[in-house]
């Protein structure tokens, strides 16, 4: 195989993989999939130029359904570990998917600061406000009045505003998607892999098995009546009082991305030992 | 007064928290290294920030000193008002002398039970008398001499320290040594230091975290994690400005659940990585490690061990991490393990740490303790060693690419990210030669196989342990008690009681062969340890034959176990 890429363009098919996914039929999270390989070939990215990073969950499975560098980790913290990577290969796109559990629970404190750190990596919450994986467990999105076999009659607590907190906590860029609007969630996708610093994209993503209620989304989402503003406190007022469904850009922030220095190589060590010389 | 020239001079100063006590150890460590000396300078201290107690142990000598002495020669009491907590600690007896001041409070039982000499002097007092002017450096005038350096010896590294705090500070200080050199004038000091022997060898001053931070470089590591935890925060406090002198990078962490996870991604990335924490932060790393495991992702987590369980002593010493480093982490997951010997031995390790995770792209939890991490003591330059991380890593790839696939040696070339034709998902789900998860048997067999193999069949050589002398008792030991276990069997030895000691150095993967011909011929095995439960001999049970009736001699911190006491472990068994 030559190792040259005669290819100027690619196609979506380029960056999918030939491991067929444990998803259920139906699931959005299908058609997250087809929007990453939509968005990766509008910005004409070389798949091994992208790592897509995740924790554990169904949403989490998609890095091996990629023909990208792929990392499923362990559950909640696949930020930490795309900041490690970003910040030391900073030539790579660095994608993290997660869901909302393995996002907003277990990895809730990732969550705020990655959005305060605000390393350039755009990061991806297949929401569908359910454990799916271990059969439909209450997450921190979950209605409260939903009744599940572990919180029979609903959990009576209040569900956690992702998009809120990513905005508080300092995320760069932040959006809302319906994973039944490949097309828009695609372009979506482009914008934040090209914006500067953390993009955070909350991907309304039903789940057919564990919440047939749902299939209702397709119905409920529209587009955000007005543009993406960079005002914080004007982005805090829409996010908090929206319905949960309004769709597009919502925050374009413009914050400096962290990065710090990294290349010099060519240094003698010896140097770092005068600190110990008698 | 006996004036024969020792060997070695052993000498502690306490004080309440914030009197300065370290400052005047560290000063005398610094004047003895400067000379020639050999020195080890250790703290004990509680956890209190300011207002709590703190001690110096100083040993210098004219040899490498490992270990801290049986007792002191001499202690200094910049005041007694909690010294108290270290009586066990702080041992004097009857040959040793106690400067006290009349106004610090009681002198405690461990020194109106030795049997010492108690001299007098108002170190409060004389340093009232000097504006600025403060008891400790009153105390390193009277160490100065008694110890027979001069005020200018002891002076300089003071003025070095305050260099930034202006002329006043700095006059204050040199008064206040003058004053204390005077006050000792007279003061009967038995132990005299013997002049150093002049060596051409370079030499440094370091703490054994600061060694393991440049081990940790010397050996390739080009990204550290950092969540600050005592005692290990100084190893990361010298990697931030070193790092990125060589092109390197550190990222504080929002936890240590995140610094695991960021240091498998930058290895991940193609870039040697390295944390560091205690033993808190070890047991929320376990599941992480287990990942790096899996996805043969090369990481050195460096553990400083203090006092456990739970929170247990932050700032004292104890070897109680062995288990969760060797047996913490769920499912069959073969890990290396290391352990230093001394404060130099900290920087091999860890270099070596770092070379073997990159060659067997397996994760590498180095066990270090508070007693030789935040000990600092004048050393030989360690040698360079050619241990350098050099991971196997898939260039030209053609075809469908396997990054777990079956190999001689068991290590798979590693596609880093951005090489054409390598994409591959790490995953911590088990998996086939090429990556993709299954629930198979046969694959989950044949990668549970790969990955111990791969350790096993390793060779690591000479360095799996310390293995001094042939006698027919073995004292077996590893970790921070290395350094008085040598001292105890080099006293022995001199008693003519021939004896050997075994001290591994790669606690996993374990050495059967290598343990065996360690211990061909025993005929007694004294297995030394400062745990509670004795997790060390139970190790050794459960991996080794020993081939010889065993007796344990174990104590938890944060109480040293001294080579005094392994001494007598050993000619008490005759």
């Amino acid at each position: 195989m030559s190792t040259v890429d005669t290819r100027l363009t690619y196609k979506q098919a380029d960056y999918k993989s030939d491991v067929k996914p444990i998803w259920c039929p139906g699931c959005g999270d299908y058609h997250v999939l087809m929007s990453f390989g939509r968005a990766f070939a509008q910005l004409g990215l070389p798949p091994e130029k992208i790592a897509v990073i995740s924790g554990i969950g169904c949403s989490s499975r998609i890095p091996a359904y990629t023909n990208c560098y792929g990392f499923h980790g362990v559950h909640g913290r696949s930020l930490a570990l795309a900041a490690g990577l970003k910040v030391t290969r900073p030539d790579l796109t660095v994608v993290v998917a997660s869901g909302d559990g393995d996002g907003y629970s277990i990895g809730g404190n990732h969550f705020l600061h990655a959005c305060r750190r605000n390393i350039d990596m755009t990061y991806v919450v297949m929401d569908n406000h359910i454990y799916g994986m271990t059969k439909g467990q209450p997450s921190p999105t979950t209605e409260p009045e939903f009744d599940t076999a572990l919180s029979p009659g609903g959990t009576g607590l209040r569900p956690f505003n992702p998009l809120v907190i990513a905005l508080a906590s300092g995320a760069n860029f932040i959006a809302r998607c319906f994973s039944g609007d490949p097309n828009e969630t695609a372009a979506v996708l482009v914008e934040a892999i090209q914006h500067p610093g953390f993009s955070f994209i909350e991907i309304l993503s039903p789940c057919v098995t564990f919440r047939p209620d749902e299939k209702a989304w397709k119905d409920l989402v529209h587009p955000a009546p007005v543009g993406a503003t960079n005002d914080p406190g004007k982005a805090a007022r829409r996010i908090m009082t929206d319905d949960g469904f309004n769709i597009g850009v919502l925050y374009r922030g413009d914050r400096k991305p962290y990065q710090p220095a990294v290349g010099a190589t060519n240094i003698n060590l010896s140097e770092l030992e005068k600190d110990f010389e008698l | 007064m006996t004036m024969g020239a020792s060997p070695s001079v052993s000498i502690a100063i306490v004080g309440s928290g914030g009197a300065g006590a370290l400052t005047t150890g560290n000063s005398l460590l610094e004047a003895a290294s400067a000379a020639g000396w050999h020195g080890l300078f250790t703290r004990t201290m509680g956890p209190q920030i300011r207002g709590g107690e703190a001690a110096g142990l100083l040993r210098l000598a004219v040899h490498p000193v490992e270990c801290l002495p049986d007792q002191f020669d001499l202690l200094i009491g910049i005041d007694w008002l909690n010294a108290h907590r270290f009586g066990a600690e702080i041992k004097v007896g009857p040959q040793s002398l106690v400067i006290s001041d009349p106004r610090g409070g009681e002198p405690p039982p461990m020194v109106t039970q030795s049997g010492a000499r108690v001299v007098e002097i108002p170190m409060k007092e004389m340093a009232k008398a000097i504006s600025d002017g403060r008891p400790n450096m009153i105390a390193l005038g009277i160490a100065s001499r008694l110890l027979g350096f001069t005020t200018e010896q002891v002076f300089a590294p003071i003025a070095k320290r305050l260099a930034d705090k202006g002329p006043a500070a700095i006059e204050a200080s040199r008064a206040g040594i003058k004053v204390g050199f005077g006050a000792a004038a007279g003061i009967e000091f038995g132990t005299q230091l013997a002049p150093p022997s002049p060596s051409s060898a370079r030499r440094w001053l370091l703490s054994g975290n600061e060694a393991t931070a440049l081990g940790a470089i010397r050996g390739g590591v080009r990204f550290a994690a950092a969540y600050p935890i005592t005692p290990a925060t100084e190893i990361l406090e010298w990697l931030a400005p070193n790092l990125s002198k060589v092109g390197g990078v550190l990222l504080q962490a929002e936890d240590e659940l995140a610094a695991i996870n960021m240091i498998i991604g930058s290895s991940y990335g193609g870039t040697p990585a390295l944390t560091a924490t205690s033993g808190p932060g070890l047991s929320l790393m376990i599941e992480a490690l287990g990942l790096a495991t899996c996805a043969e992702m090369p990481v050195v987590v460096v553990d400083v061990m203090r006092g456990g369980p739970s929170t247990g002593i932050p700032t004292k010493s104890e070897q109680g991490d062995l288990n969760i480093a060797v047996y913490g982490l769920h499912g069959d997951a073969p890990h290396l393990v290391l352990a230093p010997q001394s404060v130099g031995d900290c920087l091999f390790t860890t270099q070596w740490a770092t070379y073997l995770a990159e060659t067997l792209q397996a994760p590498a939890i180095v066990l270090s303790d508070q007693f030789i991490g935040q000990s600092r003591a004048a050393i030989e330059r360690p040698a360079d060693v050619a241990f350098i991380g050099a991971r196997a890593v898939a260039t030209e790839i053609s075809g469908a690419y396997k990054r777990h696939a079956m190999t001689a040696n068991g290590v798979s070339p590693m596609a880093i990210p951005g090489t054409r034709g390598g994409q591959y998902t790490a995953d911590g789900l088990t998996h086939s030669e090429r990556g993709t998860p299954t629930s198979g048997a046969a694959d989950h067999l044949a990668q549970l196989d790969k990955r111990r193999d791969k350790l096993d069949h390793f060779n690591f050589g000479d360095h799996w342990a310390t293995v001094e002398g042939t006698g027919d008792l073995a004292v077996i030991t590893w970790g921070s008690l290395t350094g008085a276990a040598r001292e105890a069997v080099g006293r022995a030895t001199a008693d003519g009681i021939d004896v050997r000691v075994v001290a591994p150095r790669l606690l996993a993967p374990v050495r059967p062969e290598q343990m065996a011909a360690a211990l061909a011929g025993v005929k007694r095995i004294l297995v030394v340890e400062q745990t509670h439960g004795g997790q060390f001999h139970k190790y050794l049970r459960a991996h080794y034959d020993l081939p010889a009736p065993v007796r344990v001699f174990k104590r938890p911190g944060p109480l040293p176990i001294t080579a005094g006491e392994i001494y007598r472990a050993i000619t008490d068994w005759r």
